[in-house]
């Protein structure tokens, strides 16, 4: 790895069609149209996972999908604009700090770690700040589990 | 040496025929996972999980519960894990040196 020429002068990407937009006008309509239901259900599958089976790893998978279907069809390039490639694994590692976030300030507040009874969100009752503290670590799980499929999509790209 | 992997592979495919064959039926209710108490006295944490659950959280999916609040540390984990996996992804693939 360190410092080897001729592995610094060859192309990096695997295969550079791959980063091309479409060529068939189908695909790229069908997928245009598809993206946005594939997002709403995965919000839908994250949101839901108080009522039915669901949740944030779920919905985080779901969410990715939506992502890759634009990186596969439109190309990277244009498909940057949904999610730009240098902020995924940023992004990933600021959901674990998110899930984090909400353990210690928990343990700051008094008590144990990852005890949602000691959120600082007032006017609830201990139910229901447990209620939005799980809503609270599934968003960090969604976003890592988003993130970083789509992080790992875009290194094997090489971009 | 392909005649001893294979004889190793159903050695093991034995062993789990063997154990799910001895698993108890679902739903029943005088297997030891299901008692308030197990057999050495003390208190079964799914009899509470299942007791308590709703009226903890007012969520009424209980597996979220468990997952979200109950073992909520082990959910940590796993989110953890996934990030480790992206990160070891991206030190292995990235050959050009992007800046994470």
């Amino acid at each position: 790895m360190n410092g080897s020429p001729d592995r610094d002068q060859r192309d990096p990407c695997l295969d550079e069609s791959l980063k091309e937009p479409t060529d068939s006008i189908i695909v790229d309509i069908a997928s245009r149209v598809i993206t946005p239901f594939i997002l709403l259900i995965g919000l839908y599958v994250f949101f839901h996972g108080h009522y039915s089976p669901g949740g944030g790893f779920q919905g985080g998978v779901l969410l990715a999908a939506g992502i890759l279907l634009l990186r596969l069809s439109l190309g990277v390039a244009v498909s940057q604009a949904i999610m730009p490639t240098r902020m995924t694994l940023r992004l990933a590692a600021g959901g674990v700090l998110v899930f984090l976030g909400t353990g210690l300030a928990a343990v700051f507040l008094g008590g144990n770690f990852l005890d949602y009874h000691y959120l600082p969100l007032p006017g609830l009752s201990p139910e229901y700040l447990r209620y939005y503290g799980i809503l609270l670590i599934e968003v960090g799980v969604t976003a890592t589990v988003m993130l970083t499929l789509v992080a790992i999509y875009d290194e094997l790209l090489g971009c | 040496m392909k005649v001893l992997s294979y004889i190793v592979l159903a050695a093991f495919f034995g062993i789990l025929v063997r154990a799910i064959v001895e698993l108890p039926p679902r739903g029943d209710v005088s297997s030891p996972v299901h008692q308030q108490t197990n057999a050495t006295g003390t208190p079964v944490a799914g009899a509470y999980y299942i007791q308590n659950a709703y009226r903890d959280t007012r969520t009424p999916n209980m597996v979220t519960v468990i997952l979200g609040d109950y073992r909520s540390f082990d959910t940590l984990g796993e989110t953890i894990v996934v990030l480790a996996g992206g990160v070891a992804c991206f030190f292995i693939l990235n050959t050009r040196r992007r800046k994470p």
